[in-house]
């Protein structure tokens, strides 16, 4: 530990240390949000294979490539892998690039504490992806690990759940730096309503992570007991309930997917206004509209359970509770198209990835809202229409809002400018075929189709084949924004970049403040002055 | 822009398309055969349509603003940031549209709870993975799973077609017979793992939960047959154990109910015959493929790590009477087959294995030593007795 | 500047994962808080798993409820087991005792618990057993046959609504799992 510290204090000296071990032992922020970023983009490709592998046994009925059981797991861990190990970690890594520079500060506040997360992150998708090479395969009880489904897994199961723990530790030193960031290290100017939306909404989730992950952990515990020490907390035989699992799952589970989405809402808030030239649309209901959907993301979880024979009261309490959602993020849609009424816009490829995930989230919305009448949700629970729903809140959404994010910042990050033609054709693809993909599997939900199948009936064929060569250009086509990246990081369109990149940029952020690229320690003293563009 | 007409072209198939071209691709739900069924559906299509005219106001205002309000137009930002008044209507607006859906929503929840007074109560067990039904009143009782070419057709690159296969993945080899016009209730609870049965012909599914049990009701308003499917990950097969319902108007499922209580007394007595063993051979192979085939392979080669083999096995070739009560009583993943398979299924399954796929040990186990197993319980009564 | 914001983040960090800790302590704390929950809105149909000791109430005759028995085997377990009939009729507030049977079909001993479910749930706590094989773990020797009494009364308060009220029993082959304790 005191080399890292000596390391440390060499770093903050000079510049980073050569060669790989730079990346190894790297307290700064930036290169924690590289290794995050990146390590989330590989990861992207590795969950996005699996769904490939599904959509290519989905291609037509019958089964051509693979086993059921281990259709069952690509459907486990692609979720896993997704959530865990792509869109978890690359809003972090936006977070350790973002949030000092944003708010003024010199590094996150605990850096050690910062590489140490990351660190443990590789270690626990590792060892996730290891349970696929176990005797008995990888979990495949879908990645709710409903027991006592999970507990019929083979000699992955314990595996799988220190996985989790890992993941979860990494989550919540993640959380407890960026909220100690946020609240400790603002530059004296940076009152916590100057914020930056993106902060504010990672401050937000920053609590749900500390508040939920500790929950999910003490869950697959619960599991592991159950299974190799004799416990009955979810087997009726001893006194249990498979049931509570489920509402311990989902207390952790709804809050999870707005993690996913509400550093989302934060980038779309902070890229938005740049291109339209206008200062965001109700700065001060957005933050009350993101703080009230995390509140109520609390008292909503038993809206995924309507069908396990909930009494009355229980089932018209979380219909209606899950209904109020629609409120704050409605504000949040109107705040967004209020931003670009009357502005000046321009539509580069973060502004295009934007209005889309404005567009295709409020579709999300929309089915989440049918999904939350609990009478209708009998005939929608566990179809590809919830599948549809929940990709379109998280492809179309946190996943086109991170492409977006990329776009917005290489410039800043790499100092060069992005290839604009390719960023639209990644974008054009991705939108069409992003609808092409998801659009069909409505339905094929509504036709009948339950989700997590590896077969099917033969009158949901056409769908199906739709949705698959959607997957597929969807799929193929990410593989340029690999190709945007690596153009840029090796001098891009050989234009050079101002500091402010965007125009105007300066007036919504302190980091466009900064040279591009930033020098590898930033504001080491505070600015005097802030960005007050929402005031 | 192109994306405007793509969306909007989205939003117009999902409004009209559903309801025209529904009879061809079941775009839309399925409006059912019970009146809940078609309350559920109206549910459906009013929060819809809603839906649709506010994506139509919200995205025609953005789309609008996209078109008039860009730089290359020489549009000129207007720096307006806050309206407290706006903030305040469209969190009211829609506030009450919630509520207005709020109000038909309830009152179905409410006729679905209503699962009192019933008719008839039929008890569905989950099981990996088949359907079993017990019908409380009459005593009828068997187990549903997945039929014969659909299961033949289904395994790993077959080489059948699946569109020649009739109703693929939704037959079952016995489906669950229920009269019309009858108010049914319905009795869920699993064997092993969490399933969920769903019929979207009768508006709902419902959770199947081992050691619990859960209630639901149907009222079919016209006799037809109606397909459904587990819709609860519940393992290896979970795509694979359909839900047949045929609904039957009075005298033709008084019919079908006296058959049925026929047939058991004659399965009773093909279990005290003297079977050949060719008979029990043929007999074993059709036992075999729909209840064995799914975990050991229909060649008896299994799944390493996970199933064993049934060629060579040691089990199977060893005793018989160790790999009858290994059949019988199950063992960790495998269920225990004993309550399951009729005497003349049981006998016949445990020949074939031990003489084919493989094996020729040679030996034969005879039904009516099955029977003999079963244990020394007071036969049930006759459970229509009570009836008043 | 710097030694004021560490001792800011230390306490920060202190802080935080009091919360964690809490959270995770939450987490286990929803096991008894979710059998509260059962109690009161009646999730699952759970019964009293303990006897009640026999309290007199009024016999309503002008209502009639019929009560259903549902037996089940979870998985592996080799047993037979059912209920005497298959509904009764009774007036609430009358004690009644129907019974079970259940033969253990190994030559082994062996341990089972049954466990017991109501449905309508809310009816549940209106149904009160004062006996029950479901209230201890039943040890059946090798290819033992067992009656096992159940005694029950339906709590006259029990809201008109409900004519219809299934208990049902599930019986798990707890042998292993208790050898193993």
């Amino acid at each position: 530990m005191s080399a890292v510290v000596a390391e440390h204090d060499e770093h903050h000296d000079h510049g980073p240390a050569k060669g790989l071990l730079r990346w190894v032992v790297t307290t700064n922020h930036k290169d924690i949000g590289t290794l995050y970023l990146v390590f989330a983009l590989a990861m992207f490709f590795v969950g996005g294979t699996m769904a490939l592998i599904i959509r290519a046994e989905l291609f037509e009925p019958g089964l051509q490539f693979v086993e059921p059981q281990f259709f069952n797991s690509m459907t486990t861990m692609h979720a896993l892998v997704m959530v865990f190990g792509a869109v978890m970690p690359a809003f972090v890594g936006l977070a350790n690039w973002m949030i000092p520079m944003m708010i003024g500060a010199p590094d996150m506040a605990l850096p050690r504490m910062n590489n140490m997360s990351f660190w443990m992150l590789v270690a626990g998708v590792l060892l996730l992806a290891s349970t696929l090479f176990m005797e008995g395969g990888a979990p495949a009880a879908g990645w709710t690990l409903y027991p006592p489904l999970v507990l019929q897994t083979g000699a992955a199961l314990p595996f799988a759940i220190f996985s989790v723990h890992l993941l979860g530790i990494s989550s919540i030193m993640g959380a407890i730096n960026i909220i100690a960031t946020i609240l400790n290290m603002r530059a004296p100017a940076m009152t916590l309503m100057k914020m930056p939306l993106f902060v504010w909404t990672w401050l937000i989730t920053g609590f749900l992570l500390i508040a939920i992950m500790p929950v999910f952990a003490g869950a697959v515990t619960m599991l592991l007991t159950d299974r190799f020490f004799g416990t009955s907390f979810f087997d009726a035989a001893g006194g249990g309930d498979p049931v509570l699992y489920q509402h311990i799952f989902w207390f952790f589970g709804h809050p999870e997917v707005y993690v996913m989405i509400l550093p989302t809402f934060g980038v779309a808030s902070t890229i938005i206004p740049v291109f339209a030239r206008k200062p965001l649309f109700g700065y001060s209901s957005m933050v009350y509209a993101t703080a009230s959907i995390a509140f109520l993301s609390f008292i909503v979880w038993a809206h995924h359970m309507f069908t396990v024979g909930m009494p009355m009261a229980g089932e018209l309490y979380f219909m209606y509770a899950t209904m109020l959602i629609a409120i704050p993020t409605g504000v949040k849609v109107f705040n967004w198209t209020a931003t670009m009424w009357k502005g000046a816009m321009t539509f580069e490829t973060p502004m295009l990835f934007s209005i889309a995930f404005v567009v295709l989230f409020t579709m999300g919305g929309f089915t989440g809202l049918m999904m939350a009448v609990a009478p209708s949700d009998f005939q929608y629970h566990d179809t590809y229409f919830i599948v549809a729903h929940f990709h379109y809140t998280l492809v179309p959404a946190s996943i086109f809002i991170l492409m977006a994010a990329g776009y917005y910042w290489l410039p800043k990050w790499t100092g060069h400018m992005y290839d604009e033609k390719i960023g639209r054709l990644h974008f054009w693809l991705s939108a069409i075929s992003v609808n092409v993909l998801f659009f069909p599997q409505h339905f094929l939900g509504l036709a009948g189709m339950p989700r997590r199948i590896p077969d099917y009936a033969v009158q949901f064929a056409d769908w199906n084949m739709v949705s698959s060569i959607g997957a597929f250009i969807f799929g193929f086509s990410q593989l340029l924004f690999v190709y945007v990246v690596i153009k840029t990081i090796n001098g891009g369109t050989g234009e050079k970049v101002t500091d402010e990149v965007w125009e105007d940029a300066a007036k919504h952020g302190l980091e466009w403040t900064l040279p591009s690229p930033p020098p590898y320690h930033t504001f080491t003293t505070p600015p005097a002055t802030v960005p007050t563009e929402h005031f | 822009m192109k994306k405007t007409k793509q969306l909007f072209a989205c939003l117009c198939l999902m409004a009209f398309g559903l309801e025209t071209a529904q009879a061809e691709y079941a775009l839309n739900l399925m409006q059912g055969v019970t009146r809940l069924s078609h309350d559920i559906y109206d549910l459906h299509m009013l929060i819809l349509w809603i839906c649709v005219f506010i994506g139509i106001a919200v995205f025609g205002t953005m789309f609008y603003s996209i078109y008039h309000h860009r730089k290359s137009k020489g549009h000129v930002a207007a720096q307006f940031h806050e309206s407290t008044k706006v903030e305040i209507i469209w969190t009211i607006i829609p506030t009450l549209i919630l509520v207005s859906m709020a109000i038909p929503a309830t009152k179905t929840m409410l006729k679905m709870d209503d699962v009192q007074e019933a008719d008839m109560s039929i008890k569905v067990t989950g099981w990996q993975w088949k359907w079993e039904y017990d019908y409380l009143d009459s005593g009828v009782h068997f187990f549903s799973s997945l039929d014969e070419a659909s299961n033949r057709a289904r395994q790993l690159n077959s080489g059948i077609d699946p569109r020649s296969v009739p109703h693929y993945l939704l037959n079952v080899d016995k489906p669950l017979v229920i009269p019309t016009k009858k108010k049914i209730r319905f009795l869920f609870t699993a064997a092993d793992v969490i399933h969920s049965w769903w019929v979207p012909d009768l508006g709902w599914k419902k959770d199947a939960i081992p050691g619990f049990i859960n209630e639901a009701w149907t009222s079919v308003e016209k006799p037809g047959t109606y397909r459904g499917q587990c819709t609860e990950l519940c393992g290896k097969d979970h795509g694979f154990m359909p839900i047949v319902v045929i609904a039957m108007d009075e005298p033709d499922y008084s019919a079908w109910v006296d058959e049925q209580k026929t047939q058991a007394k004659i399965n009773k007595s093909l279990a005290d015959k003297n079977w050949s063993q060719d008979d029990l051979m043929a007999k074993g192979e059709t036992v075999y493929v729909n209840n064995c085939a799914s975990c050991h392979m229909a060649d008896g080669a299994g799944m390493a790590g996970t199933f064993p083999a049934i060629t060579g096995s040691p089990v199977v070739t060893g005793a018989i009477d160790a790999q009858i009560d290994l059949i019988y009583n199950g063992k960790g993943m495998m269920p225990a087959f004993g309550q399951m398979l009729s005497e003349v299924d049981f006998a016949a399954v445990v020949t074939y294995t031990r003489n084919a796929l493989g094996n020729a040990v040679g030996d034969s186990v005879q039904p009516s030593a099955i029977k003999a197993l079963k244990a020394s319980l007071p036969e049930p009564a006759d459970e229509d007795e009570d009836e008043e | 500047m710097s030694g004021s914001v560490e001792q800011k983040n230390k306490r920060l960090v202190r802080n935080l994962v009091i919360v964690v800790v809490a959270m995770f302590g939450f987490g286990y704390a929803l096991v008894p808080l979710y059998d509260v929950f059962c109690d009161i809105t009646g999730l699952n149909g759970k019964t009293n798993t303990e006897a009640v000791e026999e309290t007199h109430y009024k016999i309503d005759t002008t209502r009639n409820v019929t009560i259903e028995f549902i037996t089940s085997l979870n998985e592996s377990a080799p047993m037979q087991f059912r209920a005497e009939s298959a509904k009764l009729k009774i007036h609430p507030g009358e004690y009644y005792t129907v019974n079970f049977f259940a033969q253990n079909l190994t030559d082994k001993k062996m341990l089972a618990q049954a466990i017991p479910s109501i449905t309508p749930g809310l009816a549940a706590e209106y149904f009160i057993k004062t006996e029950c094989f479901c209230f201890n773990e039943q040890t059946f020797a090798a290819n033992e046959a067992k009656t096992m009494p159940v005694r029950f009364v339906v709590d006259p308060k029990l809201p008109e609504k409900y004519k219809t009220i299934t208990l049902a029993y599930t019986f798990f082959d707890n042998t292993e799992k208790s050898v193993n304790k």
